[in-house]
Formats: structure tokens, sequence, C-alpha cells
């Protein structure tokens, strides 16, 4: 069972949030996809199948699904955001030393034309971090993905209560660091 | 009666040396237990093959139960009008306080995709153990509200009467807080115990934002695969489940599904969980013709003591040669048989064994879960003869009760409970 489409519910939910938010944006006219194709919105293809978020409490979680890149050439998602995070990144596990440590994928999540990307707890995931507030169990998130093309792929996942995923996070890039002070303690910024 | 088996009077001893005839007659006047409506019927299950002699013993092939399932979208909430399986677990769960209208809609929009994945085979989302989600295995998931979800919603306005106002108290009750009511219940049932278990690992993780456990009560039942057809009997020995009404028919739909009151509900129906707790060890000192007159059926069979197969019509003006009615009065058949036309329900017990003491007595008995559109019209009528003077009262012991109103069910897109809470 790798996480097939499934219709149900939260897709149908997702769905409807997508089409609002797509039009949200469009109005919004503050995507980079509008400069980019010169005045026409282009949409990023990439769909997403089985989304989730991590319900918390804490200042960031994760967000999930499988990826799949409807288009016919290579796409690269190269940022993400989210009115429920203060900041996204597209985050890898990697082993560094023993621990199994995120950071940010040099350049963006890579999807050839027709691939998908499974985005998982302790594998390849996007980041939301500096919540405004906590995501509660059963919520509806939606989260705009940008294309290296500038266009967007706006969807929505639904926050499920989940123990795992608690690998420790390493920002590792210059100015990438959360602001606030519980996260002092653990990031250990390279510079 | 000629038609009528004989009973050899007076050849069997009752227990602890009082005559039948006179324990019948005593209890007559006052009930002392508890009454099971008779139990349930196994309406045949579709997917299992007849006995076949080629698929029996060590050697042969089991039936594959596992990857059969039973759709989750429809008018009504699944695992009502299905085919009862072969493990069923009851929690009831209590809300917490904080919970509001939109919280308890969002613990719906989860519950409603873990049952609509794990039903259909498919792991849940962020499922702990996705492995275990192959085998649907006949899945069913039923929700229901208790009165306490409806407060918690602040939709108290919109509980049918019965649920606001409560089962009146029965006589023969010796309820206990730990078996009894509850915020919600889900009934989770499957042919393979490990599906079950799975699906409850998955449901209860996203509840527990929102609710804690109040009650859990697990039953079995004889698998598809090694009863196929027939009624079911409980740990008594009883076929039990005759006089349900069959699915697929409008006398199933005027029995089980409210049509009318407060419109979230039409569709739905109310059901009753309730503990009964059997005292295997004196029933099973019996003989068999009091076991039987206690009853009113044949053991061996279920037919009437007045005669025929399963389903004929029992003949309760019958008397023996020496004039005793040959259904005693005390009969739990003739107790519970309906006096007026709304006084039916459709029984979907569960066996329960839930551990063995020192002295090798079970803790023992039956789930008895029921479904009907009115339980202050079609229930409690029943319940009151049965408390009053059935005979099986001796043997049973009501410890546990609870009600529910199950939202009808939902379609693509839908949360269950969304005619509520939407």
């Amino acid at each position: 069972m790798s996480a097939p489409r499934h219709r149900s519910a939260i897709a149908a939910a997702v769905l409807m949030v997508g089409m609002l938010s797509a039009c949200a944006s469009d109005s919004d006219g503050a995507d980079a996809a509008t400069e980019a194709a010169g005045g026409q919105a282009v949409a990023c293809p990439i769909t997403v199948a089985d989304p989730w978020v991590k319900a918390t409490d804490t200042e960031m979680t994760g967000a999930f699904g499988v990826l799949t890149n409807n288009g016919d050439s290579e796409m690269t998602i190269v940022s993400a955001t989210s009115p429920s995070a203060g900041k996204m990144e597209i985050h890898e596990v990697v082993d560094k030393d023993g621990e199994m440590v995120m950071q940010q994928i040099d350049g963006g999540l890579v999807i050839a034309a027709g691939g998908t990307a499974e985005l998982a707890p302790g594998q390849n995931h996007m980041m939301l971090m500096m919540l405004p507030a906590p995501i509660e169990a059963g919520e509806t998130v939606e989260i705009t993905m940008t294309c290296a093309d500038g266009g967007t792929a706006p969807y929505s996942g639904v926050a499920k209560p989940f123990d795992g995923g608690e690998e420790s996070y390493e920002p590792g890039m210059e100015g990438e660091g959360m602001e606030g002070e519980d996260m002092d303690a653990s990031a250990s910024p390279e510079s | 009666m000629s038609s009528t088996p004989t009973r050899p009077e007076g050849a069997h001893a009752a227990p602890r040396g009082v005559s039948r005839r006179a324990l019948l007659g005593r209890l007559a006047l006052g009930g002392v237990g508890a009454a099971l409506a008779s139990t349930a019927a196994v309406p045949a299950v579709a997917v299992a093959p007849a006995a076949d002699p080629a698929l029996s013993g060590s050697e042969g092939q089991v039936p594959a139960l596992g990857d059969a399932v039973e759709p989750f979208r429809g008018p009504h909430q699944a695992g009502i009008a299905t085919p009862m399986q072969a493990t069923a677990t009851f929690v009831a769960l209590d809300l917490r306080d904080d919970v509001d209208r939109d919280a308890l809609i969002r613990m719906m929009v989860l519950l409603t995709d873990d049952i609509d994945r794990l039903s259909q085979g498919t792991a849940a989302l962020a499922d702990p153990q996705p492995e275990l989600a192959t085998v649907p295995a006949r899945l069913t998931v039923t929700v229901g509200y208790g009165r306490g979800a409806l407060v918690a919603a602040g939709l108290e306005d919109q509980a049918p009467a019965w649920l606001a106002a409560g089962l009146p108290e029965f006589s023969i009750d010796k309820l206990q807080k730990r078996w009894s009511d509850g915020d919600l219940i889900l009934q989770v049932a499957a042919e393979d115990p490990v599906t079950v278990s799975h699906a409850l690992r998955v449901l209860l993780t996203d509840a527990a934002p929102f609710a804690t456990v109040r009650w859990v009560q697990s039953g079995f039942h004889r698998p598809a695969n090694t009863t196929p057809g027939g009624t079911g009997r409980n740990l008594m020995g009883q076929v039990d489940g005759t006089v349900n009404p069959t699915s697929g028919t409008e006398d199933f739909d005027d029995v089980v599904w409210v049509p009318d009151g407060p419109s979230w509900l039409v569709g739905g129906t109310a059901m009753l969980v309730r503990r009964i707790a059997m005292d295997l060890k004196t029933w099973g000192a019996m003989d068999v013709a009091g076991k039987e007159e206690s009853i009113g059926r044949r053991l061996s069979d279920g037919a009437p003591l007045t005669g025929g197969d399963e389903f004929t019509a029992p003949d309760y003006e019958a008397v023996d040669e020496n004039g005793f009615l040959v259904i005693p009065p005390t009969a739990h058949m003739r107790r519970a048989h309906a006096l007026a036309p709304a006084e039916r329900i459709l029984r979907r017990p569960y066996n329960y064994d839930d551990g063995i003491a020192k002295d090798g007595s079970a803790d023992a008995g039956l789930i008895f879960a029921a479904y009907m559109a009115d339980p202050m019209a079609q229930y409690v009528p029943i319940q009151k003869r049965l408390a009053a003077a059935d005979v099986l009262n001796v043997w049973t012991t009501p410890i546990g009760s609870a009600l529910f109103a199950v939202p009808r069910g939902v379609q693509e897109g839908e949360y269950i409970g969304q005619a509520l809470l939407g």
C-alpha cells in the first residue's frame, strides 16, 4: 500500500480548499508566478496525495504526503509557504556522525517528469516553523509550494496526532536559524 | 399438543434440589437477574462458502475472508445491517472538557477518514502500522453519539426524546459505571481480530486529543467460515436471534432506521449496548429440559417447544397433558415476544469471556448490542416484561448499559455527523 490516491472526506476537502486558495492567490496578485510568466499565472504541475501535517503545540512541525509531477519535464520545488507557519523549509533527513538530523535540501526537491516523491516522517518532508499558533488535530493546514519556474501549487492537508518524526533539527545554513529561545539550546549553526 | 416433543416430566433435577416447575412458578412472581431479549441472528455472510468436505480439516484451505470489504459510504453507517463479523470491540469515549462543536467536527473528520481507508484495506494517514491495514476482513466501524456529545456541541435541542431522557431503570439491573454510558461509541468489528486491534490503535490515536476511554468491551461470535449461515448461539448454548428482522427488507428498515424527528438523525438509528453477565456455572448444572423451559426453545435446534423447526411460529396457547403451558409463562421467548407491532429490535450481540477465576469460573456473558428506531417504543416495553418475570434472570444480570444515537451514513466528502455538527 504505497499511499494510493484515496477518495475521502479529507481528499474532497483538500480539493475544495485547493481551489479556494488558488483563487485567493490570484486575487492577491502576490505570487512569483505572476512575474515569472509575464502576467500569466503559472500552475506548478505538482499534486499531493494523502497529505497530512503532524498536529503540534510546539513551534514547528512537518508536512507529509506523496508528491507527483504531472508535467512532462523535471520540476524542482524550491519553497513553500503556509498561513499556519511563519516560515517553511523543504527538508531531508541525513546521517550526521551517527545521528539522524534534518536539514534543508540544497537547491530544493527535484521530481522527475511523471515521477513521485514521498514526504514521510524520518524522510524528506516539509517543515513548518515559527508557528503562530498550535496546529490542532483535525485542523486543515493550507500550504503553497513554489516550483523553480515560479509556478505555484496550493494544497491542504489534515493535522494528525502522530508520535513519530522527532528527529533533531539542525538548521545548518547561515541565517536559517529559528527565532525564539527554545531553539537556542538545540540549534548548532555551523558558522 | 401431540406434536410437541415429549418432556420427560420429573426426570431431571432442577438446581439446588428445587423442583423446576416450582422454580419457574416462583420466578413468575418477580424476576431476579437480567434479560437477554433472546439474541442476534447471524445473517448469512456472502463471502462464506458452505461447508465443503474438501476444505475441511487441517489440510483444507481456509476461505479467504481477509480481502472481503464492506462498503463504507451509503445512506446508513456500516456495521448495523452488515452480517455479523466474528469479533467486535465496543469503545465508549468521554469527551475532554474543552471539546466543543468545532473540536468535535475535527475529531469526526479524522475518524471518518480513518474508517473510510481502513475499511477498504488502505492504511490510514500517519498509520503507525500500515502493514496491518492490508487485511480489511469486512471491517466496519460504527460511530454513535451519547447525549454528552450533543451537550458538548451545544446541540442538546437536537437530541431525540429517547436520548434526552435516557432509558428507565429496570428492576433487574445491577449497572456498574465502568460498563455504562459514554459521550461517544465506536463499534469496531471484523472477521480478523488483528484487523480490529489495528483499527482501534489508529482510531484511538486520533481520538486521544479529544476524548478519553470510558470503557471497552470485546466480544466474539462464531466466524462465518466455521459456521456458514444459520443463527448464532450465546454462551448459554441457546440459539439466539431467530426473530431478527432481515436486512434488505422493508420490515428491517421500519425496525431499525429513524423515520422522523431531528433531521440529522433520519436514516440513523439508536444503538443500545448492555453488558449481560451470565452465571454459566449454575446454568450448566441444570438439566436440558430446565434450560429449554427457561428459553422456550429446544437447545438442539432452536425450535419452539411447541414443535416444528427454528423458524416455526411458537404456539403460546399450547398446553401439555397436565394442563401446563408448553412454553411456560416465564420463558424468555414468551416474555420477549412482541405484544405490539412496534416491539421489535435488531439484535447484534457478541459473546464475551474476559478471564477465568482460580476456581475455573468464567467472567462471561453477552454484549447485547441492539439497534432500533425508537428505544422507548420498541425496546423498553420488552425489557420491562423481561425484568418482571423472565426466568433467565436467574442466570443473567445486566451490569452495563449505554445508549447512543447513530447518525446516518456519509456520502463522498462528508464526515460522520455532518448533518448535526456542520
